[in-house]
């Protein structure tokens, strides 16, 4: 593994080095395999291209990775103005199921969850956690991965979706109270019976 | 009076952005009388621990692999470079 800052590592063992990596690192972005494949080959075809250009300032796969995301982007971009993003409906029926119709009260008012900090170590958690991301809408998980995985900013989630923030901020708050009531169906409400 | 409803809005908005203080202010004490609402608050924070995790982690998802056929094609495109 040619993984310390510094050096290059021949080009034609990238694929073998790091293919995977990539290719796991798109698939939790793009949710498509064969997206997620295109990725890994442009990734590695501009790597090559700019391999002249390499630092030496970061490891090999973290640059790499930087290629990536620039890739991730343009390809969000592209699919955005391929297919617009509608605007965001008014009212999504599973949202307005978890509160009550006469004072907006939560239904079931979330949990106490124990030791989430624990969940974090097994692996187990990171089985679930990753299926409850894969069960939201595929807008809200792209807004919330690209927040809260990658960081960005409402302005760059904005740009990357091609979408108002008004829109972007609708979204992440569908996500995140999809995922929580997913989690704690699916993980934290289980523990008492059978963790 | 904001509901539970428009607290979960603020408590996700404040994820991304910043609330005036007066916003703040009437969602702490919203928070003071909802423990729903409380609670959310502190799973949001987990939330964003996890995704934040999940940043580092490289043996997501599943432990997925390129495909052999993917794998050739790549090959192959790199080749022809």
């Amino acid at each position: 593994m040619n993984d310390a800052p510094g050096m290059l590592s021949d080009p034609a063992t990238w694929l073998d080095q790091h293919g995977d990596s990539l290719y796991r690192f798109a698939l939790l972005r793009v949710r498509n395999p064969t997206a997620a494949e295109d990725l890994v080959q442009e990734t590695l075809l501009a790597a090559w291209r700019a391999k002249d250009n390499f630092a030496g300032q970061s490891a090999e796969r973290t640059w790499l990775i930087a290629i990536l995301k620039n890739k991730l982007i343009d390809h969000f971009r592209r699919s955005s103005r391929e297919t617009p993003l509608p605007d965001v409906a008014d009212t999504d029926d599973a949202i307005d199921a978890l509160f009550t119709e006469h004072n907006d009260h939560w239904v079931r008012p979330p949990s106490a969850w124990a030791s989430p900090d624990g969940a974090l170590e097994q692996a187990e958690f990171w089985q679930v956690f990753q299926d409850c991301l894969a069960g939201l809408p595929a807008r809200q998980a792209q807004a919330f991965t690209l927040t809260e995985v990658d960081g960005l900013s409402t302005e760059e989630l904005c740009k990357a979706l091609a979408a108002q923030p008004s829109n972007v901020w609708v979204m992440l708050h569908r996500a995140r109270l999809r995922l929580r009531e997913c989690l704690e169906q699916r993980w934290f409400g289980a523990q008492g019976e059978n963790r | 009076m904001l509901s539970c409803k428009d607290v979960s809005v603020l408590l996700s908005r404040a994820c991304d952005q910043d609330l005036s203080w007066r916003t703040r202010l009437a969602i702490r004490l919203h928070l003071l009388y909802c423990r729903g609402c409380a609670r959310f608050e502190r799973q949001l924070q987990f939330l964003r621990a996890a995704a934040g995790r999940l940043a580092q982690m490289d043996i997501l998802p599943d432990g997925a692999k390129l495909s052999a056929s993917a794998r050739d094609r790549i090959r192959a495109a790199l080749r022809r470079n």
